[in-house]
């Protein structure tokens, strides 16, 4: 049954605390505020009791879906599963009670965290160093863009105006470009998913400030030539980006500093096992060459080998500046510092096989069930669509709203542009080989389904709370505001 | 689906009624389709300049936000305002009250690297 609205449940005068009597003076509302910042009118609460509140937020919380409740094949999201160890670490009170005001005499061991992360995560990126500030993904796309921006304006060449993003990078890209004031040139890809080399060396001059690229790029693929196409960007004096968006598919396996790239993001909500989104919150590692490390944000986490003391550096003349209050989101760190020590570098290796294994098993079991974009072996994620069901009448859509009838998370869908209909499917390493194979029943008895009794499909989703949503009138009408 | 004779097509699926040296652009049916219900449009403002093979706009429905390329280079003449408040004009009537812009033509040559409506649909049965 759905549940109301916390304020459809208000009745006036109902409460869940009541306040004793003042006994202290009373002071006047004018002198605290000034009158023409007072509101107007009372703001219009819900009134209800403690377990109402307790009971509706808790029955809210049941209808979650999450990692820790079932199978969530999310491409490009990496939702592998969070080690509850995590947990325990990151709320230790050393860690958690903190205060970033601190001296640094009594926080030597944080300190000593973020730069310990900062340097595995650097080994990993096959980076020279790097910072942990930004809060997320983006918010690292956009410092290591700034950084590029910074480096060539630092050689006063400020002729470099020109961003190329593949049209099969991670859909973050261009737009990060765009909001650090470049602008963008798409290349296309080629039928088999990888980087047109030619189109590039077109694409590339005196105006090139770099190339974004995500390899294994949004269609799971490794792109082979990615030596080739940093000797091109260079060459034309341009920088290379790396978004670690796919990181999970070759950990300890290679490394974005050996392909070439200049700067990297890791998102460690994504590759190193922290929490997505609102349970969160997000946490990024941005790393660069050493040619780079003058421009990180600034305080840079440094050791000092001499009095054997971490410390913030905050001298850095040529730094972008800070990119977040503090030090980044520190909790979301000591959850990733967990990781890679519970993992250690043959666990991290292990893990990245396992995903790119979990997917192409999954591959295996679908591709005489559905069209698959890119017929090849896969990273760890691959594109399928319903192509092949064309006549049913059933789309991409409809098989994600099916889904959840069967109780699965449904995976991406209509990304990448680049693939019609796409359905992007990632497993992660964390799942048993029971786990793939009932999903993969799931989704072959949909395909049976779309083709036998195809308003089963279209008409999904039948075993939620509520049925199929108006996403169209949603989006032209929204209706966000609560009205009586 | 349908493609009016009268009408010329560019690989990007949009759609160009010639008129005089102006030029009137949307997107064609099959863009329509492929993309869903509209939910909103993002149009040029009038004087501004359009450039052939690049986006002077997007289109977003529930699945996706699309860039809308011009086939042709000009100055932006005329604007469908009334798209901004019911996009879905664009799916009941891609070539009437769907239409998005107006250009006056800098270039009228560049029309000729456009495809008539036979052979849009064959493009799109290759695609």
């Amino acid at each position: 049954m759905p549940e109301k609205l916390i304020f459809e449940k208000s009745v006036p005068g109902r409460r869940a605390v009541v306040f004793p009597e003042l006994d202290v003076p009373a002071l006047d509302l004018d002198s605290l505020i000034p009158k023409e910042l007072q509101r107007k009118e009372p703001a219009k609460l819900p009134e209800v009791s403690e377990n109402e509140v307790v009971r509706h937020f808790t029955r809210l919380s049941q209808m979650n879906f999450g990692v820790d409740t079932g199978f969530y094949p999310l491409g490009s999201c990496t939702m592998k599963y969070n080690p509850k160890i995590n947990e325990e670490t990151s709320r230790l009170p050393g860690f958690a009670r903190l205060h970033p005001y601190q001296p640094e005499d009594t926080v030597q061991g944080a300190l000593q965290l973020m730069y310990e992360t900062t340097v595995d995560l650097s080994e990993i990126a096959g980076m020279d160093f790097g910072t942990l500030q930004p809060a997320a993904g983006a918010h690292g796309e956009l410092t290591g863009m700034m950084i590029i921006r910074a480096y060539h304006q630092s050689r006063g060449d400020v002729k470099r105006t020109k961003v190329i993003v593949p049209d099969s990078a991670h859909g973050t890209n261009p737009a990060t470009a765009a909001l650090c004031g470049f602008k963008i040139v798409e290349i296309k890809s080629m039928p088999n998913g990888e980087v047109d080399v030619e189109a590039l060396r077109k694409a590339v001059d005196d105006e090139t400030a770099g190339l974004m690229l995500t390899n294994p790029n949004t269609v799971g693929v490794f792109d082979p030539n990615i030596q080739e196409i940093a000797r091109i960007v260079h060459d034309a004096g341009g920088l290379l980006y790396y978004d670690g968006a796919n990181m999970n598919a070759i950990m300890g396996y290679a490394r974005p500093g050996d392909m070439g790239f200049d700067v990297i993001h890791f998102n460690l909500h994504k590759t190193f096992s922290t929490p997505h989104g609102g349970g969160g919150p997000g946490a990024c590692y941005v790393g660069v060459k050493d040619f780079l490390v003058p421009f990180l944000p600034k305080p840079v986490v440094q050791f000092d080998e001499d009095q054997n003391r971490y410390y913030l550096d905050y001298d850095r003349p040529q730094s972008i500046g800070r990119v977040k209050a503090f030090y980044g989101n520190f909790g979301v760190v000591v959850k990733t510092y967990t990781y890679l020590r519970a993992m250690g570098g043959e666990g991290l290796k292990r893990a990245s096989g396992n995903a790119v294994l979990n997917a192409n098993y999954l591959l295996s079991l679908l591709k005489d069930h559905y069209h698959v974009a890119f017929d090849r072996t896969c990273m760890h994620e691959f594109i399928i669509t319903p192509k092949n069901l064309k006549d049913t009448g059933v789309r991409t859509l409809d098989i994600a709203k099916r889904l959840l009838d069967y109780g699965y998370h449904p995976p991406t869908i209509y990304f990448p542009l680049i693939v019609d209909e796409a359905m992007m499917i990632e497993p992660t390493e964390t799942e048993t080989k029971e786990t793939l194979d009932s999903f993969a029943e799931a989704m072959i008895n949909i395909a049976k389904e779309a083709r036998e009794n195809p308003e089963l499909v279209t008409g999904a989703p039948r075993k939620t709370i509520v049925g199929r949503l108006d996403e169209v009138r949603a989006a032209r009408q929204p209706n966000l505001r609560y009205t009586e | 689906m349908s493609f009016p004779n009268e009408l010329k097509y560019s690989k990007d699926h949009e759609w160009v009624r010639v008129e005089g040296n102006k030029a009137v652009i949307g997107i064609t049916s099959h863009a329509a389709e492929a993309l869903g219900d509209v939910v909103f449009v993002e149009l040029p403002e009038v004087d501004d300049s359009v450039t052939a093979g690049e986006a002077f706009g997007s289109v977003e429905s529930v699945k996706a936000v699309s860039d809308v390329f011009s086939p042709v280079s000009g100055t932006v003449v005329a604007v469908n305002e009334a798209l901004l408040d019911s996009p879905e004009l664009i799916n009941s009537d891609p070539y009437g009250e769907g239409w998005m812009i107006e250009v006056e033509m800098e270039d009228a040559s560049q029309l000729e690297e456009l495809l008539s409506a036979s052979d849009y649909e064959a493009f799109l049965k290759e695609e």
